[in-house]
């Protein structure tokens, strides 16, 4: 077990090597003269001068790869062109909205996903099964910012349910933060339920994808469970559907959820940019619009490397996960 | 001649009667396919149909649905039923382009990789790598390097589409290849190109156009992401994304200018994704089972 894991861990060097080889040559890729290319369309020659200078570019490519990579080691990924400031600084600032909204996402989706494709698997055939699959065909199908603004149009313009666009940090809303004073009462902290309100939207917009993926691989992955032998041994022990379901049929089919709940991390990062955009949240996710904008390259590495960094890490976990889920799982 | 002609009826009635059952049997590949054809009618019939969408009225702007204009105008006082309609083309040449162009090299490098061990090796890390960046943060990255312009938003849809296609046509390889036929070719001495060809590539297309369905799909959503983003299709070509990134800002006055786009493109995607279900349960049972 401890070999695997040391393993697993040493595979995702090769992989986080070729993204960053990837992320490093994406700018030496494209056509023309990567200095000007960051400098836009409407700069002076003397501009063009001055950023080749700042990142490195008149240098050999290898040497400008090396001491990049090296730069990463020591957690510097560079200073942004726009704003003059670290990027690893102005992503720290922006972290918080996009972890709240990505954790609250997960555990909407995973909350609301299971027990749905449990249910299908469950009543397979039945109205209710087909519900969820049709449910699972257009979460696939609608996009995004579609959701987000329909729900923004009925739940907050014309019910006035939650608030139209905008983020209450969770870290100062519940006290926990450095500052910890809450910006409407100026006491310390008032309560999560800002955070709550803010949030929910955006989480259920972004979580719909989500929702549509675990679901439909949670019902077949149960439904194949529910074929097997030790099922009708429960049954005809007596044991209730409830017991049956829960402990002997979701329990061994939690192996493929799982995986689809890491894989589907990418998914979830890559709506992250759209949600946050629509719904004014100031994450990760806007700044690599802005940056984007600006064409900001130092942070669009930057945020690659994080985002990918997180989908490997995650991914890590899942694979570990498995011996845990299923002791026949033995590396 | 008498019996020619009930010949004929007999066997046209015969042919109508097997289309029609493979039709009842497969109802979502019905569904999706006419949906998408309405939607390929609408993009190649959009400029009879409709007015000029870069039409200026600004004495129009802004106004309702229904009032002399189907979907209402936007802030310029276009014309959103004809913005709407233009919007498919876009979507649609999108959409085919990045499926056929994932496909295609997602095949090729699917196929080598499975026959050569040194090549998977290399090839099949370079894919994990690619597949580790989020698709759209991918494309996004692609696009705003290169400079906007629909072929750049195809190739940078179309990048991180290949590992997917390229790990499906590798398992299928894999388990092909050690197939008794194939050793069976092998021992009577056919070459590497005519097994690939001839024993291995048949054996992909069936799993491989369902996922070029679902490329499809997903290239449409993403080409209208990155436009809604600022990073997609020049603003001067009306795409769906486009739209609604300008309807943005006067959603609460003017929502339609969002929601009609929108309905468009949910509807084209749910088409191909339907389409892809139902050729997945008719052509691939194996599939099917799993994601039953």
């Amino acid at each position: 077990m401890f070999a695997y894991v040391i393993r697993r861990i040493l595979a995702t060097i090769p992989v986080m090597g070729v993204v960053a080889i990837f992320v490093f040559l994406l700018l030496h890729l494209t056509p023309g003269d990567p200095a000007a290319v960051i400098a836009g369309d409407y700069a002076s020659p003397a501009d063009v001068e001055r950023i080749r200078e700042t990142l490195g570019l008149n240098k050999p490519l290898h040497v400008q790869f090396f001491a990049w990579t090296g730069r990463l080691f020591q957690g510097d990924l560079g200073i942004s062109i726009f704003s003059k400031v670290p990027v690893i600084k102005l992503i720290g600032q922006r972290i918080e909205p996009t972890l709240a909204l990505a954790t609250t996402t997960i555990i909407f989706a995973v909350l609301v996903a299971v027990p749905l494709g449990v249910l299908a698997a469950w009543k397979s055939g039945t109205w209710i099964d087909r519900s969820v699959m049709i449910f699972a065909v257009l979460g696939f199908s609608v996009p995004i910012f579609i959701i987000a603004y329909s729900m923004i149009w009925t739940l907050s313009i014309s019910l006035h349910w939650f608030p139209v666009q905008g983020y209450k940090s969770f870290l100062i809303e519940s006290g926990f933060g450095l500052e910890g004073v809450c910006r409407d009462t100026g006491r310390s902290g008032c309560g999560l339920v800002p955070f709550f309100r803010h949030i929910a939207l955006p989480s259920i917009a972004l979580g719909l994808v989500y929702v549509a993926l675990i679901a439909r691989i949670t019902r077949a992955s149960v439904m194949e469970v529910l074929t097997e032998d030790y099922i009708r041994t429960a049954h005809a022990k007596g044991l209730s559907s409830r017991v049956v379901l829960i402990r002997h049929a979701l329990k061994n089919a939690s192996v493929p959820i799982v995986t689809i709940i890491g894989i589907g991390i990418a998914l979830l990062l890559g709506g992250v940019v759209v949600t946050e955009s629509v719904f004014n949240i100031p994450g990760l996710g806007r700044l690599t619009v802005d940056a984007i904008l600006h064409r900001d390259y130092p942070i669009i590495q930057g945020l690659i490397l994080i985002f990918a960094g997180v989908y490997v890490l995650i991914n890590l976990l899942v694979d570990i996960s498995y011996t845990f889920l299923d002791p026949r799982i033995r590396y | 001649m008498e019996a020619i002609a009930d010949q004929s009826v007999v066997v046209r009635e015969s042919l109508g009667a097997r289309v029609w059952q493979y039709c009842r049997r497969h109802p979502t590949i019905v569904i999706g396919a006419l949906l998408l054809l309405v939607m390929l009618m609408i993009a190649l019939l959009a400029s009879y149909l409709t007015v000029d969408p870069m039409k200026l009225n600004p004495i129009k702007r802004l106004r309702v649905p229904g009032e002399g204009m189907l979907f209402g105008t936007d802030m310029y006082g276009r014309d959103v039923f004809a913005r709407t309609l233009h919007g498919s083309k876009i979507s649609l040449l999108v959409g085919l382009s990045a499926a056929a162009v994932s496909t295609f090299f997602g095949l090729t490098i699917g196929l080598m990789a499975g026959y050569n061990r040194l090549f998977d090796t290399i090839v099949m890390r370079f894919m994990d790598g690619i597949m580790a960046i989020p698709s759209i943060l991918l494309a996004i990255a692609l696009v705003s390097l290169t400079g906007a312009s629909v072929g750049i938003v195809i190739v940078a849809i179309s990048i991180p589409e290949i590992p997917r296609v390229v790990r499906l046509v590798r398992s299928v390889v894999l388990t092909i290849r050690e197939q008794p036929y194939v050793e069976a070719a092998i021992s009577v001495g056919a070459r590497l190109p005519k097994i690939l060809l001839r024993h291995i590539l048949p054996n992909t297309l069936a799993p491989l156009i369902v996922q070029a369905t679902y490329v499809c799909a997903s290239a449409m959503i993403t080409e209208a992401i990155l436009s809604f983003l600022g990073a997609g299709t020049p603003p001067d070509i009306p795409s769906w994304g486009n739209i609604i990134a300008e309807g943005r800002q006067y959603f609460q006055r003017a929502p339609w200018i969002i929601f009609f786009p929108g309905i468009f493109l949910t509807i084209t995607v749910l088409a191909v994704n339907i389409l892809g279900d139902g050729l997945r349960d008719g052509l691939d049972p194996r599939i099917a089972r799993q994601m039953r």
